[in-house]
């Protein structure tokens, strides 16, 4: 109830302040005696509940932390239950604990960051529904206190498509996903999309390795795709990948002179591909796919400041947002490519091109 | 593709990936052998893993081309100290051995991770400059077709593997050493009638198993991932268990089952390549290696029994 009362009173401060001024001031007071002492009442609070890969991951948390921090500088806010902050999950097992630590701390608006949190905040959330929650990259149906955050993957990937159709040589690139699911597929079409769009006689290969951290298997697909002429590969399998940059490596130091290519995933991967040939400094990493999730939290933190929480709703990100794009360390690609990349950024953003969701054949 | 390619990134990659497993399935022969189950191969890699990250970061400018072979004493080092606690529980506190080496596991992942925490202030290290490649052996290299098959892409690692399971082999059954460490693994009172010193045999089994646990960690993370994370060492320390078992607790056995992983894998992957295997749907590649598996179990093998002292605890004077 607190929480609704809350709400109730946020919403009579902003119309007390603009339509009555200094009258309302008696009236915001009595509402503030009822409130949790230790919290003003104006402050929008929120948080965000990490999973296990913690907030300095390097990766989704670490990222989602960053769109936190940068709210709670635009807003004036503090780290601490008096602002932002955030909690981390050792294991499995904490998610629930701690989106309740979270809800009793009064936040306005708690975060679950990645897909791993979906079962707790489905229960939590039905449990708790006077608090706010937002689950990023997944999707909860048919809960009003809950919003979806997910990214177009497949404009981004779309970009770093062109990019590998028009690097090739072989006219032969994969990619190797992490388990064949519709939120790698994404990833996989997009990509696919992106290379027939510039370079119809490219031949793309899709291969899934069935999990997120196995590198061995992900070095073991990659000296196959390497080995049968394929000089490009994109990855979206996390750790997995990590043994796609091995091989890579491996291979450059090998034969210098052979031109093989990864395309890093959700953030920018150029420290994964560097490598030194014979004293010299080089880099196997094309490009990344980088996925912003900073961007889409603070988005989303500040609409529900504004009181327009989009409970029930699902919000996607995509190019337009620059939610999803190709990284900014771009040093392999030719300036003919990153010309090419951005006119088809542009075609997207104007919808122009559809870029679809599931590769072709599924 | 042409045959031969197939062939030889098969076996080249079945080879790179096994090396760590045979590493660590021999520490785990040489740790039951003596009647010590060791369920903490796991947590063994994961610290050698770890150790071999850290020092190679470290020390990368000192040692050059040398720092993985180094690092990879310093994780065998921590590796055997780690294995001395599941020692210390299992042998001298007489401890449920399986439960012990679970704590091992818990211990090994939560301290590095913490560790790591706490030297770099974030989760996950560093990518390591300077690692184990895959080379081509020279000479032997070559040799027409064989030295593409065997001696190309190679790494040296996985060689060292290999021989150092025929070195096993020799220690457990031809040298006195061995046949006494055995014999506590069989029965430890008569071993100790004999006046072997059972509790010494086995903390010296152990502590190998350390060794090889923390060498097995320290190869995957510098030949594979090349970086210490939560995601490094995920089953890698079972499945050496498993290729333990599969061997029969024999050392060339053990390689052998580990080499057969690994080799099972690669089929599943480079299997799409190849032209009559391409039209089989990609699940059935994927589960190939399980099925593999199993079937070897049941059908090839044979019966597979374990030392029978392994998981008892010896005490002194009773029956």
């Amino acid at each position: 109830m607190t929480k609704r009362k809350f709400g109730f009173a946020m919403s009579l401060v902003l119309a007390a302040g603009t339509i009555l001024g200094a009258c309302g001031g008696g009236d915001n007071d009595s509402e503030k005696s009822e409130k949790d002492s230790s919290k003003k009442d104006d402050q929008f609070t929120v948080a965000m509940v990490t999973d296990v890969g913690g907030v300095d991951d390097k990766s989704f948390n670490q990222s989602a932390w960053e769109g936190l921090q940068e709210f709670g500088k635009d807003n004036g806010l503090e780290k601490g239950t008096n602002g932002f902050d955030y909690i981390q999950s050792k294991s499995d097992a904490d998610y629930k604990t701690n989106l309740n630590t979270a809800v009793r701390n009064k936040f306005d608006l708690i975060y679950g960051i990645g897909y791993k949190l979906k079962p707790a905040i489905e229960e939590v959330s039905k449990q708790r529904k006077d608090s706010h929650f937002a689950i990023v990259d997944d999707v909860i149906e048919g809960q009003d206190n809950v919003a979806s955050i997910t990214f177009k993957e497949h404009e981004g990937s779309f970009l770093v498509g062109v990019a590998a159709g028009l690097s090739t040589k072989s006219n032969k690139i994969g990619f190797i996903g992490g388990t064949d699911s519709d939120l790698i597929n994404k990833f996989a079409a997009g990509f696919e999309a992106g290379v027939k769009a510039v370079n119809p006689k490219a031949d793309v290969k899709i291969e899934f390795a069935g999990a997120f951290d196995k590198a061995d298997k992900g070095q073991q697909m990659a000296s196959a795709m390497y080995g049968s002429g394929i000089d490009v590969i994109y990855h979206a399998a996390g750790a997995t990948g990590n043994g796609v940059f091995t091989e890579a490596k491996n291979l450059k130091q090998k034969n210098p002179e052979k031109d093989i290519w990864v395309i890093g995933v959700d953030r920018d991967q150029a420290e994964e591909g560097k490598v030194t040939v014979k004293g010299k400094e080089q880099n196997v990493t094309l490009t990344s796919m980088v996925k912003r999730v900073d961007i889409a939290v603070k988005d989303l933190a500040t609409k529900a400041k504004e009181g327009k929480f989009p409970g029930g709703e699902l919000l996607e990100y995509g190019l337009e947002d620059d939610a999803v794009s190709i990284a900014p360390t771009q040093d392999n690609l030719s300036d003919e490519v990153k010309k090419a990349v951005a006119e088809w950024s542009e075609k997207i953003k104007k919808g122009e091109v559809k870029v679809p969701v599931k590769p072709e054949g599924k | 593709m042409d045959a031969l390619t197939v062939l030889s990134i098969i076996i080249s990659s079945s080879l790179f990936a096994a090396a760590p497993l045979i590493f660590t399935a021999l520490g785990g022969v040489f740790s039951e052998r003596s009647g010590v189950v060791n369920i903490g191969l796991e947590g063994l890699m994961i610290i050698g893993a770890f150790t071999a990250i850290v020092f190679n970061l470290t020390f990368a400018s000192t040692f050059g081309a040398a720092t993985p072979w180094v690092a990879l004493l310093a994780a065998m080092a921590v590796g055997g100290l780690l294995s001395l606690l599941h020692a210390l529980a299992s042998i001298t506190f007489r401890a449920d051995q399986v439960v012990s080496g679970v704590a091992i596991n818990f211990l090994a992942l939560g301290v590095s991770l913490f560790l790591v925490k706490m030297l770099y202030d974030k989760g996950q290290t560093d990518i390591i400059k300077v690692n184990f490649k895959k080379v081509d052996i020279p000479v032997l290299s070559d040799i027409p077709v064989i030295g593409k098959l065997i001696f190309s892409n190679i790494s040296y690692p996985a060689i060292v593997a290999i021989a150092l399971a025929f070195v096993s082999w020799y220690v457990l059954y031809k040298t006195p050493f061995g046949l006494r460490l055995r014999a506590v693994g069989e029965h430890p009172m008569a071993a100790d009638t004999m006046g072997v010193n059972v509790a010494k045999m086995r903390y010296t089994a152990v502590f190998i198993s350390g060794l090889l646990g923390g060498l097995g960690g320290g190869v995957y993370a510098q030949s594979i991932s090349l970086d210490f994370s939560h995601a490094t060492i995920t089953g890698q320390g079972f499945m050496a268990l498993a290729a333990m078992i599969f061997g029969k607790w024999h050392p060339l056995g053990a390689m052998g089952a580990a080499i057969f992983f690994g080799f099972a894998q690669s089929l599943s992957i480079v299997g799409s390549s190849i032209p009559f295997l391409e039209n089989i749907p990609a699940v059935y590649l994927l589960v190939a290696p399980y099925v593999l598996t199993i079937l070897a179990l049941a059908g090839f093998i044979g019966r597979a029994d374990a030392p029978k002292a392994a998981g008892t605890p010896y005490i002194k004077g009773s029956r």
